[in-house]
């Protein structure tokens, strides 16, 4: 038996800020939620499961923070599923609520993945001071530092492209209303300005710490049928996942990323993907990232990603649009950052992307990472429903 | 074989909360001495109040006083209470029925022995002398045999309501790093690199885990690495970390030593930051009194070639 065609019919993000204090975490998760059945035009009774993500617990110090929000997500009497891949997590939580629908257990499920890093300290929760090691380093950003040397040295890019991710993706977050930073006087002077914290990666070249929850519903062929807005259609999901540390492992192009993108294209029938896909939402953190994915993901050959961006082409209005919504630079509540990836993707393919709408979008790339670049989450989206 | 090490780790923070509208109104009634529910759409009244309706999930802002006195509808006997609960001394875990409310809310009671406590049994709230806005304004429950008391009309609006509270959280473990890494400690003290080699694809890991993570198996044979080896990459921190005690900038590096086939992480220390590079070759500096290397320090050798260290990134 074939699986069901599973739509995107409602998106939904909070306004994303350093601290909403403004709201707590039900009220976070709920802002997103209920966005998501508004533009889906569905009630809570429409729902028949909930699957919810986030990043660590340690980092809020909630144990277990889905059965708290059972309420606010109106769970009641419904399956909620907790999905927990790291970084990743926005990103599997929704193949998880898609694979429900694909597999015919449930019609319409919501999905939903946040994280209010105000309320706790995400380089604290990183850096547990764990008996009979040497301490020696601080959070995600000295992990990854020498890995974008290597990428550096590996590639022989010119040490200005992270600057160039950086000041696209912070001019692309000026264009959407719920990103967290919206540097208006932003330049690339500034970016190349800034303290450098991990050699090479600069200050301007690392995600901020964000509160923010992001949510989707997602339905069958008969949801999308009524649904009032068109559909983001999936055209293929995928997850893979390998050690944090082992003998022969490529942190600059992991092998799970390669393998979990192969299988992503070939679920969607893609053979050339600088080609076929009109758009790319992918988890960049540290600015650097984006030429390293590109190689990874298959839009560049080895050692080439950084010629694309230091040419425009991952430029909003450029040939391979990359992190039209402003991206995790832009807006890292790290929970739900992959999610946001994810939903960027479908708001192209639906065309309601807004002031970062790339034109004509018919087929999205939404990816995420998590972990020591060890769990990889991906969905292709299309305007049109796949064939078969 | 040596004791497998063991040693207390403590995980330790203070959390916030912001509280959100309905929570603000319940803690600050608390502060001034008044208990508040929420009323949901079928016209039950939740006590502590949620913010959403459990039945229908509707957004619930309609809060109504509750008494401060009510009925215990089940209980526990807490033989020996620990740091941070209510009481120092024995008490009873009740949920307590406030008159006015649907639903029971969890406290402690104030009761000589586990024989004068049971479910249905009276009691009111025993306010904290000085009260702040938490959950700890109330004191306790105490036993009470008068009428049910009459709650005062109150709309749920406070001036200076608490908008947020700190939530500390402490969890104590024991920490073992198990056999391997004991291992590698125990040769630490020696002075001596060991790793452990795989039975199976023959790498040798350093730190060793016991297992190899790429085959699944376990691994026990002793290899002696280094002591030199190879900076492979590296990064300039110049972020000073909370508990943290070396002076920044510093380089810290990927090194991969001579028999490793994998890096390992250290700091590199006897040259200018700006100095190190991919390549630098580096033998360690131990102090006296420390487990681990204090940090690497060039050799002198000419550098590795790239294609030498490029697998072990």
């Amino acid at each position: 038996m074939s699986k069901e065609p599973v739509a995107v019919v409602g998106i939904g993000q909070s306004k994303h800020a350093a601290a909403r204090r403004d709201v707590s975490l039900a009220g976070l998760v709920r802002e997103a939620a209920q966005r998501a059945l508004d533009d889906a035009e569905l009630g809570w009774a429409d729902i028949e499961a909930v699957v919810i993500g986030k990043a660590p617990d340690f980092f809020e110090g909630v144990m277990m923070p889905e059965l708290y929000l059972a309420d606010a997500l109106g769970a009641a009497g419904k399956p909620v599923l907790r999905v927990h891949t790291a970084g990743s997590v926005g990103g599997s939580t929704a193949l998880v609520a898609a694979n429900l629908v694909a597999a015919r257990l449930h019609g319409t499920v919501l999905t939903v993945a946040f994280e209010k890093q105000s309320e706790s300290n995400a380089m604290w929760g990183l850096s547990l001071p764990i008996p009979f090691q040497q301490p020696l380093l601080a959070g995600a950003g000295g992990f990854f530092a020498p890995h974008v040397r290597a990428y550096m040295r590996r590639s022989g890019a010119p040490d200005t492209v992270g600057a160039l991710v950086a000041h696209k993706d912070r001019r692309n977050a000026l264009k959407n209303p719920y990103a967290h930073l919206h540097e208006h006087d932003i330049t690339l002077e500034k970016v190349m300005a800034a303290p450098m914290l991990w050699d090479p990666v600069r200050y301007s070249e690392t995600c901020p710490s964000s509160d923010g929850a992001c949510a989707m519903v997602l339905t069958g062929r008969a949801g999308a049928a009524r649904a009032p807005r068109p559909p983001a259609w999936l055209l293929g999901g995928a997850m893979r996942s390998e050690p944090t540390l082992f003998a022969g492992k490529d942190f600059v192009s992991p092998r799970a990323g390669r393998d979990c993108a192969a299988d992503v294209y070939r679920q969607a029938g893609i053979t050339d993907p600088r080609r076929d896909i009109d758009a790319v939402e992918m988890y960049v953190p540290f600015s650097w990232y984006e030429p390293m994915w590109l190689e990874n993901l298959g839009f560049a050959e080895e050692g080439e990603g950084w010629k694309l961006t230091e040419a425009g082409v991952t430029a909003l209005d450029g040939d391979l649009p990359v992190n039209m919504s402003g991206g995790v630079l832009s807006t890292n509540p790290i929970g739900a950052s992959g999610m946001l990836r994810f939903a960027e993707a479908a708001l192209q393919v639906r065309g309601q992307a807004g002031e970062h709408q790339v034109p004509g979008a018919r087929k999205a790339l939404g990816h995420a990472y998590g972990g020591g670049s060890q769990f990889f989450a991906m969905w292709l989206v299309g305007a049109e429903p796949p064939e078969r | 074989m040596p004791d497998v090490l063991k040693a207390p780790l403590v995980v330790e923070f203070p959390f916030t909360r912001s509280l959100g509208p309905v929570q603000r109104a319940f803690f600050t009634g608390l502060r001034e001495g008044v208990v508040l529910g929420a009323r949901t759409t079928a016209g039950r009244v939740l006590v502590p109040p949620a913010e959403y309706d459990p039945d229908t999930a509707a957004e619930l802002h309609d809060l109504v006083p509750v008494a401060a006195t009510g009925t215990v509808t089940t209980w526990a006997w807490n033989h020996a209470p620990r740091t941070g609960q209510p009481l120092a001394r024995p008490f009873a875990w009740v949920l307590v029925r406030l008159d006015g409310a649907d639903t029971a809310l969890l406290h402690a009671l104030d009761a000589p022995g586990p024989d004068d406590v049971r479910t249905g049994m009276r009691v009111r709230v025993r306010w904290a002398a000085e009260r702040t806005g938490a959950i700890t304004d109330i004191a306790c429950f105490e036993p009470y045999d008068g009428p049910p008391e009459q709650p005062a009309a109150h709309t749920g609006e406070f001036e200076n309501p608490v908008t947020g509270i700190v939530a500390p959280a402490r969890l104590d473990y024991t920490y073992t790093p198990g056999r391997a890494q004991s291992d590698h400690l125990e040769s630490l003290a020696r002075r001596k690199i060991v790793g452990e080699r795989c039975p199976s694809c023959r790498k040798v890991y350093v730190p060793p885990r016991g297992a190899c993570p790429t085959c699944g198996v376990a691994t026990g044979e002793h290899v002696e690495v280094g002591p030199r080896g190879t900076v492979t990459t590296f990064c300039v921190v110049n972020i000073k970390a909370r508990n943290l005690d070396i002076e920044v900038p510093y380089v810290y590096a990927h090194i991969a030593l001579d028999g490793a086939d994998l890096a390992l992480h250290a700091r590199i220390g006897g040259i200018p930051y700006d100095h190190v590079r991919m390549g630098l070759r580096v033998e360690p500096v131990w102090t006296d009194g420390a487990r681990h290397p204090d940090h690497y320090r060039p050799t002198g050798e000419p550098d590795a070639d790239y294609d030498t260290y490029k697998e072990l990134l």
